[in-house]
């Protein structure tokens, strides 16, 4: 007989029925619809992509400033200006949500009590649950109407409006990823900086902000690719004009939006306009996977690992 | 401080000897050491100031949702009638009027298709998710070897969460609605919202199965069971409260989604509900109607918009509500 442990892992593994087995493949073949999705997702992304570039030369659409599909004598297709408004959108809400999540992960981490945190975390966490067509009513019903009333050139569609609903949206990816890492860092570690006299900001932003750095980055990360995919709240918020202006009350056009503008009109298949929808949906989803990409690693890289 | 630390260590060593001279340079006798407390003082009140920031912070997000959710309530208050509930949408903003209702021709304008439209858009999901997602988080938790086949497919589905809505929805719209030939239809739109939410499905799934102890499925390899029995009989009952509040929070998720159903082509003015016998026809759902409506110039469709965000939510509610009712339940009698 053999003596080697008996692997319990692999028990049943081995026997069965028939029935056993094909249960295995089945559920194999629901993993493998994720795979195909992606597979589906990147064909799809370059098949119509060749297309929309067998027509216009890959130098005018990445260096072109001027994005005009619609001209009926001489179209245009300079990425650059849809790729400007989804930097504006991504820079602002960046700005406003990577300082607000993080105070807030720091308080919620260090300071909040336990019953303030289970009711403040789940409230924030609404934000994240909202459709974002719902961002979009908001944006132009309310925020827009105070910027104007602060700066009375802004338009009715404005960058400013739409970077700052982004923003808030954003702001529960910020601040629960940034608190969760920030929790599992060891009270022992906090402890020892108490020790040696540290108060508490100290603790919190020379201990605490160190030992969590990697999850907090990962958080901006996944925060600013969510941002670049926005769609539904920077359609309504921002508006349908590519241009390329330092102007944040200006209207301005994302990538997404453009997307929603050709898909909502009924652009017919082999069309240049349905052909450019694949051309911008795969540099929009070359640069959220090269994010996602990016954040993983982060993760894997700097994890700092505690007991 | 730190300029004065070199200047006293040198003090230190040279004067007295006989402690050894401190490498950290403290000197009590020399002017850094605090004797008033004053920056004992100035650090308290840096740190009040800096409790006062990340108050203040985690302020702006409630205060963001309270305004957020105000100002919805404010803008649909008066609009959102029975009627809106059972009428078709209409084009004349004047029909939405409440106090208009009694003079139409045509009949009060409503969202009646949309809501229906939504509910059986979720229906389908609900199931389409249910078998793929539960089935792949089964396959990765159960059987899958630790192999670099498996690693992949993980890496791969925290890929895919992170993929763009409006990417899903031209994967939809080039695979389900052009190549299957199903067009702009309730068959494409579900199809489309499952492959968006399946990988935070399988995920949720996942963490359901992975909190059933193993000394259950020990026990029931030990009586003789199989691994599809022990996972029929004794993994899946243990798990389906975690996975079923996964899946109705993933399907609230995908019930507010806009971008993929516009893609695929989902109708803005329907004025019948679409039939479920037939799902290759034509759809209309809330979040299209509402964005359709948020768009218009008029001053009236602003209202009717929020009105029917006002009954988006409340859908969401309660599923959020189901939810947590399932969750709660199951918790207390573990």
């Amino acid at each position: 007989m053999s003596t080697e442990p008996i692997d319990l892992s692999r028990n049943g593994n081995d026997v069965g029925t028939i029935g056993d087995r094909l249960a295995r493949y089945i559920f194999f073949g629901c993993a493998a619809v994720t795979i195909a999705t992606t597979l589906a997702i990147v064909l799809v992304l370059v098949n119509g992509a060749t297309d929309f570039f067998s027509t216009v030369s890959l130098t005018e659409f990445f260096t072109g400033t001027d994005w005009s599909p619609r001209a009926a004598d001489n179209p245009s297709f300079g990425v650059l200006p849809l790729v400007w408004g989804t930097l504006m959108i991504t820079v602002g809400s960046a700005l406003i949500a990577i300082p607000i999540g993080t105070l807030t992960a720091i308080y919620l981490s260090e300071y909040a009590s336990s019953r303030v945190r289970r009711v403040v975390k789940p409230t924030l966490e609404i934000l994240a649950g909202i459709p974002t067509i719902v961002y979009g009513f908001f944006a132009l019903s309310f925020i827009t109407p105070i910027l104007q009333q602060i700066y009375p050139g802004t338009g009715t569609f404005n960058a400013a409006a739409g970077a700052i609903v982004v923003g808030v949206m954003i702001i529960p990816m910020v601040s629960s990823i940034s608190e969760d890492a920030m929790s599992s860092v060891p009270d022992s570690l906090r402890n020892a900086a108490y020790g040696l006299g540290a108060t508490k900001l100290e603790v919190s932003t020379q201990v605490v902000l160190p030992a969590s750095l990697s999850g907090i980055l990962a958080a901006y990360v996944l925060a600013i690719s969510r941002a670049i995919g926005e769609t539904m709240a920077v359609t309504l918020a921002a508006g349908a004009l590519a241009q390329v202006t330092m102007n944040p009350f200006a209207e301005i056009q994302t990538m997404t939006a453009y997307m929603v503008e050709i898909g909502t009109g009924d652009a017919s298949v082999g069309s240049i306009g349905y052909q450019s929808l694949f051309a911008i949906g795969l540099t929009l989803f070359v640069m959220t996977f090269l994010m996602n990409v990016l954040s993983m690693w982060i993760r894997s890289r700097y994890r700092e690992e505690y007991q | 401080m730190s300029t004065n630390t070199d200047t006293s260590t040198t003090t230190t060593t040279t004067s007295t000897t006989s402690t050894g001279g401190d490498p950290d340079g403290f000197d009590p006798d020399g002017d850094d050491f605090d004797f008033d407390g004053s920056s004992i003082k100035r650090k308290h009140q840096l740190g009040t100031i800096f409790l006062g920031l990340c108050f203040a912070a985690t302020m702006v997000g409630i205060v963001a949702l309270v305004a957020l959710l105000a100002d919805v309530l404010l803008e649909a208050r008066g609009w959102l009638t029975l009627e809106f509930l059972t009428y078709p949408p209409s084009q004349i903003a004047e029909n939405y009027v409440p106090s208009n209702y009694g003079e139409l021709s045509t009949g009060p304008g409503g969202m009646y298709p949309m809501i229906i439209g939504s509910i059986y858009l979720i229906i389908l999901t609900a199931i389409f998710t249910l078998f793929l997602g539960v089935g792949a988080a089964i396959y990765l938790e159960e059987y899958a070897p630790d192999s670099g086949l498996t690693r992949f497919i993980e890496a791969n589905i925290s890929n895919l969460a992170g993929v763009p809505s409006i990417v899903y929805g031209l994967l939809g719209l080039a695979v389900f609605v052009r190549a299957m030939q199903t067009g702009a239809s309730l068959i494409a739109g579900a199809l489309t919202l499952t492959l968006l939410i399946l990988p935070i499905v399988i995920v949720q799934s996942q963490e359901s199965l992975r909190a059933v102890p193993d000394s259950m499925r020990q026990a029931s390899y030990g009586t003789g069971a199989t691994k599809w029995q022990t996972i029929r009989n004794v993994v899946l009952p243990e798990a389906v409260p975690g996975i079923m509040t996964g899946i109705i929070l993933s399907l609230s998720r995908a019930i507010g989604e806009t971008a993929p159903i516009l893609m695929v082509g989902a109708a803005t003015t329907m004025f019948t509900p679409p039939d479920l016998t037939d799902p290759t026809g034509s759809f209309g759902a809330m979040p299209m109607q509402i964005y359709e409506w948020a768009k218009m110039p008029e001053a009236e469709f602003q209202h009717v918009a929020a009105a029917g965000i006002v009954v988006l939510l409340t859908i969401l509610l309660l599923m959020n509500a189901i939810a947590i009712l399932i969750r709660n339940k199951y918790d207390k009698r573990s």
